[in-house]
C-alpha cells in the first residue's frame, strides 16, 4: 500500500518534471520561431534577390532604368522616392508630434489629457489603406487645386531650391505622399514621445518649476535632455514606419519610374513598386529585382529600427536603475 | 545704473515669458493641427462610407465593373483569414511571451529574442508578405488564403509576444512562490495561476493584434491575392476587404469607388471599436483587481 503510494507520488513528481521540460521546450520553441521569422525574412529576401544582384551587380543600386520589356532594372528611383517621402514626412511629423506630446504632458488641463491621448492612440491604429484612400480622393485634388499652384508660383522661382518646387499641379507626387505619411506617423511618434516624457521624475520638473522656470524652459532644459535618446528612438521608430509604409504611399505617389528634382512630380517608392508590380511580374528576373528591392527596404528599416530600439532601451535601463 | 539693470532683468523676464507663451501656443496649435487631419480623414470616411452603405454590401459578391454588388466574399475572407491568423499567432505568441517572462527574463538569449521581437513588431509588412510568398506561395505554385493568414499571423505574433511578456512580468513573485510551495509543477503554475492572473492584459494584446491585422493590405497582395467569387477553400486565393478596397479605389469606376468607401467605413469602424473594447476590457479588469 505504502509502496504503491510512494510509487504514485514519484510518478506524479516525474510527470511534473516531464511536463515542465515539455512546456519549457514548447515555449522556447515558440520564442525561437519569432527569431526565425526575422532571420528567415532576411535570408529569403537575399536568396530571392540573388538573380537581380547577379545580373546587375552594383549598378542595380544606382541605375534609374526600370524597363520590364527589355529586362533592365535599377533601384535608384524607388530608393530616392522612399528616402524623400520619408524625409518630408519626418520633417513635418517630428515638430508637430513634439508639440502634441508637450501639450499632453505639460500644458493641457488634467481633464483633457487622458481623452486626447486615448484619441491619438486609437487613431494610430487606423489602417494605412484609409489614409491612402483619403489621400487619393480628397487630399490629392486639394493639393492640385490649392497647394501645388501656390508652391509652384511662390517657391518655384527660388534660386537653388526652386527646382524642388516647380512643376505642374498634378496633386499626386512626392510632396503629397510625404504629407500623407506625416499625418500617418504623427499619432505614432506622439504616443511614443508622450510615454517617454511621462518617465521624467516629477521631482526634477518640480525643482525646475520651484526655481521659477517657465513651462517651456522645463520642457526644453529638463524634460528633453533627460529623455533625449528615447525621443530620438521614437523618431526613428516613426522613420522606420514611414520608410516601410506601403498603402498610404501607393495611392498618392503616382507610380512613375522617373527621377525628377521636383517634389510635385509623381515618383515611386520601394514598397509601392513592390505592391504595384509584384503580381504582374512576368519573368524571374523581374520578380527577383522586386525581391531585391524588398531586401534593400528590409536592410534599411532594420538598421533604423535597431538604432531606435537601442536608444529606447537605454531610457528603460535608466528608469530601472533609478 | 540701478534702473538700467532692472530693465535688463525685466527684459529678460519678458523675453522668457514671451518665449514660453510662444511655445505653449505652438503646442496647442500642433495638437489642433494633428487632430484636424485625423478628424478630416475620419469625417471623409464616414460621409462617403455611409453614402454607399446598404444591406447588399453584406449579401452580394464583389461585382465586375458597372454592376451592382457588395463585399460579402471580401468580408468573409477578411474574417476567415484574420481568425486563422489569430489561431496561429495567439498561441505561439503567448507561449513565446511566457518563455521570455518566465524562463529567460534576465538571460542573454531572452534579451536577444525580445530585441528581435521588437524589430519584427515594426518591420515593414510588405516584406513579411514577400517572405511568406517565398516560403509558401512559390513552392505551392499558387496563391492561397492560408498563405495570407500566415502573413497576417507574422504581424500579429510580435504584438502578442510583447504584451504577454510584459503582463507576466507584472505578476507579483509572491504568486509564483505561493503556487510553487503547494508542490505544483512549474508549468501548471504558469498555466493555472500566472496566465489567469495576466489574462486581461493578454486578451487585450490579442484584440489589439486583431485590430492591427484586420486592416492590413500589403502582406495580402501576393499571398492571398484576391478573388471575385465566394470561396471558403483555404487553399485557394481569397478576397479580403483591404485588398478589395485597394483594387476598387484604384479603378476608374464610380460604383467601385462607392464600394471601396463602404469597405473603408466598415474596416475603420471595426478597428476603432475593437481598440475601444480592448482598452475598456483592460481598464475594467484592472478596476476589479484594485
Amino acid at each position: 500500500m505504502t509502496a504503491t503510494l510512494a510509487l504514485r507520488k514519484s510518478d506524479r513528481r516525474r510527470d511534473g518534471a516531464v511536463g515542465d521540460r515539455l512546456f519549457r521546450l514548447l515555449a522556447g520553441g515558440c520564442a525561437l520561431l519569432v527569431a526565425l521569422a526575422l532571420l528567415g525574412t532576411a535570408l529569403t529576401m537575399a536568396w530571392g534577390g540573388r538573380e537581380a544582384f547577379a545580373a546587375f551587380g552594383w549598378k542595380f543600386l544606382v541605375s534609374t532604368e526600370w524597363d520590364a520589356v527589355n529586362h533592365h532594372f535599377g533601384a535608384l528611383v524607388p530608393i530616392v522616392g522612399t528616402l524623400v517621402t520619408a524625409f518630408i514626412a519626418m520633417l513635418l511629423a517630428v515638430p508637430v508630434s513634439f508639440g502634441i506630446a508637450l501639450f499632453l504632458v505639460e500644458v493641457a488641463p488634467a481633464w483633457l489629457r487622458a481623452p486626447v491621448a486615448a484619441a491619438i492612440e486609437l487613431l494610430a491604429g487606423i489602417p494605412s489603406i484609409i489614409y491612402g484612400m483619403w489621400g487619393l480622393f480628397v487630399f490629392a485634388p486639394f493639393m492640385a487645386a490649392k497647394v501645388d499652384p501656390w508652391v509652384d508660383a511662390h517657391l518655384g522661382g527660388l534660386p537653388v531650391v526652386g527646382a524642388l518646387f516647380s512643376g505642374p499641379p498634378l496633386g499626386l507626387g512626392m510632396l503629397t505622399a510625404g504629407i500623407v505619411l506625416a499625418i500617418m506617423v504623427i499619432p505614432f511618434v506622439t504616443s511614443v514621445m508622450r510615454e517617454v516624457f511621462l518617465t521624467v521624475p516629477s521631482r526634477l520638473k518640480e525643482s525646475a518649476y520651484a526655481l521659477g522656470a517657465t513651462t517651456w524652459e522645463v520642457a526644453w532644459q529638463v524634460v528633453l535632455p533627460y529623455t533625449r535618446q528615447a525621443v530620438v528612438g521614437g523618431v526613428f521608430l516613426g522613420l522606420g514606419r514611414a520608410l516601410g509604409e506601403t498603402m498610404a504611399v501607393t495611392f498618392v505617389l503616382g507610380n512613375a519610374h522617373e527621377l525628377t528634382a521636383s517634389l510635385l512630380m509623381p515618383g515611386n517608392s520601394i514598397a509601392a513598386t513592390i505592391a504595384n508590380e509584384f503580381t504582374e511580374a512576368d519573368s524571374e528576373l523581374y520578380r527577383s529585382s522586386l525581391i531585391a528591392l524588398g531586401l534593400l527596404l528590409f536592410a534599411v528599416t532594420f538598421v533604423v529600427l535597431v538604432a531606435a530600439r537601442l536608444m529606447l532601451r537605454r531610457l528603460e535601463r535608466k528608469r530601472g536603475g533609478a | 545704473m540701478n534702473t538700467s539693470t532692472l530693465t535688463v532683468s525685466e527684459r529678460l523676464y519678458r523675453r522668457r515669458r514671451f518665449r514660453n507663451a510662444l511655445a505653449l501656443v505652438f503646442s496647442g496649435v500642433a495638437t489642433v493641427f494633428g487632430l484636424f487631419w485625423l478628424a478630416w480623414i475620419l469625417w471623409t470616411t464616414l460621409v462617403n462610407g455611409f453614402g454607399a452603405l446598404d444591406l447588399h454590401l453584406f449579401t452580394r459578391m464583389t461585382p465586375p465593373p458597372g454592376e451592382a454588388g457588395g463585399l460579402a466574399n471580401a468580408l468573409f475572407g477578411s474574417f476567415a483569414m484574420s481568425a486563422l491568423a489569430i489561431a496561429i499567432g495567439a498561441p505561439v505568441g503567448v507561449l513565446a511571451g511566457t518563455w521570455l517572462a518566465e524562463y529567460a527574463r534576465r538571460s542573454r538569449l531572452g534579451e536577444a529574442v525580445r530585441f528581435l521581437n521588437d524589430i519584427l513588431l515594426s518591420a515593414p509588412s510588405i516584406v513579411l508578405g514577400l517572405f511568406v510568398y517565398a516560403i509558401l506561395v512559390k513552392p505551392a505554385g499558387h496563391f492561397s488564403a492560408f498563405a495570407g493568414a500566415l502573413a497576417l499571423a507574422l504581424i500579429a505574433l510580435p504584438i502578442v509576444v510583447r504584451t504577454c511578456d510584459e503582463m507576466l512580468q507584472l505578476v507579483p513573485n509572491a504568486m509564483r512562490e505561493a503556487a510553487l510551495s503547494l508542490g505544483l509543477p512549474q508549468w501548471k503554475v504558469t498555466v493555472r495561476v500566472l496566465w489567469r492572473s495576466a489574462r486581461p492584459g493578454i486578451v487585450t494584446g490579442i484584440l489589439l493584434a486583431l485590430a492591427r491585422i484586420s486592416g492590413e493590405t500589403a502582406p495580402l497582395l501576393f499571398t492571398a491575392l484576391n478573388n471575385q467569387y465566394w470561396t471558403a477553400n483555404p487553399n485557394a486565393p481569397m478576397a479580403s476587404v483591404p485588398v478589395a478596397i485597394f483594387q476598387f479605389a484604384m479603378s476608374p469606376y464610380d460604383d467601385w469607388h462607392a464600394l471601396a468607401w463602404a469597405g473603408a467605413l466598415v474596416i475603420t469602424a471595426f478597428v476603432l471599436l475593437l481598440g475601444v473594447a480592448a482598452r475598456w476590457y483592460l481598464h475594467r479588469s484592472q478596476m476589479a483587481h484594485d
